[in-house]
């Protein structure tokens, strides 16, 4: 069976939950081979997770050299892996998690590997079909790569992680990057403070306030928290700077697709529908009845959230005992 | 620096508020859908506007608008006309209907190179993206256009600094807010972050009418019929389906706090709490 390329998503070592969902649709199409570039020091305990998760291998390389530098050192090391292991035409496929490193990453290896680049992909299927939601979840479109290896990016929650181990052998891999993968530096980076809740791309449960909080977000995240959920928001309560911009969800935000969604004061403007519309179950509180997001909704509230919310939150932590 | 040349490419893309859809070859329908300049794009085309409003001197700035697609593409570039933009291109063939990402990459790559040439003093200096068109929502153009180019790639900027050609940007990444800096020629894109992007004034659309607007084929970009398109794309679309209509929900009203307890009865009934 052909090797397939997992591009490890991690912070600081910690693998995220999207690399291992990739890992087990990376099973469908071959062998996994884990890409772990980061910390060395970290590289152990990445290498014991994606193991777990599937990979027969597991490519090792320190970044210490090239992670001041934007995205072009890793297009070379996964060019370098790719063609010591045989070239585009054998290996089975090139996985990638769906963010915006990991488009860019994708996007010039395929350029330079001469191979399909299928984006935001929400499963891929053993021939290598993937299926993707465009035009605001309107259509789904079912893709295949022609030409090379496919290199796909797959939105987080879109397969179910299996633990299943794999020999997970691991390889130091010594890349040689060029001075040219150097001339975008990074110079400063100020990570994102850790709010205690999921990670908004990954969370089972996203619950998002709008404009119609009228800035107090207290009892959308008070619900969230009843419900062990991610806060997201529109670009209303984002440009009103009631919230960070990281928080936003929709065509300019984050795309998440989870299984269930609950807006809060959200009208549903198409480029907010864009990032919200493939969650499974979708609930809405609004104020106004002929808000559109009722349109999409599996269950709505027409009242005022800072009294619903509220007494929800207390209901829920009641039930919860 | 002396002279600034500036390339904005600008994509023409099917109305999100008209009923999006694909043709029977599974290509997106570009032509029986109303179109306009995609919304996103006019960031960018404001913000190097804007690059050209602050330099020392104005006109030794040039912003051109470039854009790839059928014959009515050209009005995303009228309307960066209309904006304050100096030059237009446009890249038109029937070859290229239905290229892919990496067509559509090679074709404004090749485009990017041949109006340096035309430019006299020889380069464009900074070409700048959208962050995603509003109909492929790939964000992956600007990359693939750095790698083909072999330019540093700064993408997702909010905040523009430049200082003779040092370029420092602002951005909101996947996990961290970072400050990227790069020397010119470079590809930047640009977010809705960046700032509200400027109405074309009536001056501005009667100016528009008078600036030079060029027209380009695949050949006059020494390309063929077999380098770009939809018979030598390297990903095929082989289904699209629209979504039925979602079935509709159930609502209720609030009242005396009823709305809480049957919003609860929901999620407890789907096993969310
Ligand atoms: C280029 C571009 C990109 C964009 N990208 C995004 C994006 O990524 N994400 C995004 O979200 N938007 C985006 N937008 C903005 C989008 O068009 C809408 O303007 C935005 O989503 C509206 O946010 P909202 O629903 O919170 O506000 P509004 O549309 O103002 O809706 C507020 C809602 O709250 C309800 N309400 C008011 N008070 C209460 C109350 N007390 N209790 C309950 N309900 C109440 C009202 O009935 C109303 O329906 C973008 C726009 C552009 C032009
Ligand atoms: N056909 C095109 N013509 C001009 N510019 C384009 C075209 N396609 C993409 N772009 C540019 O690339 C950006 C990202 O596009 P995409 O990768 O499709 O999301 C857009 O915002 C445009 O600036």
């Amino acid at each position: 069976m052909s090797e397939v390329l997992v591009l490890v998503d991690h912070v600081d070592g910690a693998v995220s939950k999207p690399t291992l969902e990739l890992l087990t649709l990376a099973k469908k199409l071959g062998e996994p081979s884990a890409v772990y570039i980061g910390p060395a020091d970290k590289a152990g305990d990445a290498a014991e997770r994606v193991k777990a998760f599937g990979a027969e291998k597991v490519y090792v390389v320190d970044d210490a050299a090239t992670k001041g530098y934007l995205v072009a050192p890793k297009v070379e090391t996964l060019q370098q892996i790719a063609e010591q292991a045989g070239g585009a035409d054998s290996l089975g496929g090139v996985l990638v998690v769906s963010n915006f490193e990991g488009k860019e990453i994708a996007a010039r290896l395929a350029v330079r590997l001469g191979s399909g680049l299928i984006t935001d992909a929400v499963d891929v299927a053993d021939d290598g079909t993937t299926t993707q939601s465009v035009f605001a979840g309107n259509y789904t479109v079912a893709a295949k790569v022609t030409h090379g290896t496919p290199i796909i990016t797959v939105k987080p929650n879109s397969a179910n992680p299996t633990e299943g181990a794999g020999a997970g052998t691991v390889e130091q891999f010594t890349p040689t990057i060029s001075e040219r993968a150097k001339a975008a530096q990074i110079v400063a980076s100020q990570p994102r403070k850790s709010t205690g809740r999921p990670e908004l791309t990954e969370a089972a449960i996203v619950v998002a306030g709008g404009r119609g909080t009228g800035g107090d977000f207290a009892p959308v995240e008070g619900f969230a928290d009843a419900l062990g959920a991610a806060v997201g928001a529109s670009r209303a309560a984002v440009d009103s700077g009631w919230v960070p911009h990281s928080y936003q969800i929709g065509q300019t935000g984050k795309t998440v697709s989870p299984q269930l969604y609950v807006a809060n004061g959200i009208s549903g403007a198409i480029q907010h529908r864009a990032g919200m519309q493939t969650s499974k179950t979708i609930v809405a509180v609004n104020k106004d009845e002929e808000a559109p997001i009722f349109e999409l909704v599996d269950f709505g509230v027409v009242g005022d959230l800072s009294t619903v919310l509220p007494a929800a939150t207390e209901q829920v932590a009641q039930r919860k005992g | 620096m002396t002279k600034l040349n500036i390339l904005v490419c600008v994509k023409h893309v099917p109305d999100a508020t008209a009923d999006r859809r694909f043709e029977e070859d599974n290509t997106v329908d570009r032509v029986g859908v109303d179109g306009l300049l995609s919304e996103l794009d006019e960031y960018a085309v404001e913000q190097a506007l804007q690059l050209k409003e602050k330099a020392d001197a104005p006109d030794d700035v040039t912003v051109i608008a470039l854009t790839v697609g059928p014959d009515k593409a050209v009005d995303a570039v009228r309307k960066a006309l209309q904006m304050g933009a100096d030059q237009g291109v446009h890249v038109t063939d029937d070859a290229i209907a239905g290229s892919d990402y990496l067509g559509t990459s090679l074709v404004l790559a090749k485009a990017v190179e041949k109006v340096g040439e035309s430019l006299g003093d020889g380069r464009v200096d900074l070409v700048m993206c959208g962050m995603a068109s509003t109909d492929a929502a790939g964000s992956v153009v600007p990359a693939m256009l750095a790698e083909r180019l072999d330019l540093p790639q700064v993408t997702l900027a909010s905040v523009i600094e430049t200082q003779g050609d040092q370029v420092r940007i602002k951005r909101d990444g996947d996990t961290a807010t970072e400050v990227i800096g790069a020397t010119m020629p470079l590809v930047m894109s640009v977010t809705d972050q960046s700032g509200e992007a400027r109405y074309p004034s009536f001056k501005g659309i009667m100016a528009a009418k008078k600036k030079p607007l060029e027209t380009y084929s695949l050949a006059d970009l020494g390309l063929g019929a077999d380098d770009v398109g939809l018979s030598v794309a390297y990903s095929e679309v082989t289904e699209t389906t629209e979504r039925p209509p979602r079935t509709a929900g159930e609502i209720v009203k609030d009242e005396d706090g009823s709305g809480a307890t049957a919003l609860t009865e929901f999620l407890a009934s789907k096993k969310f709490i």
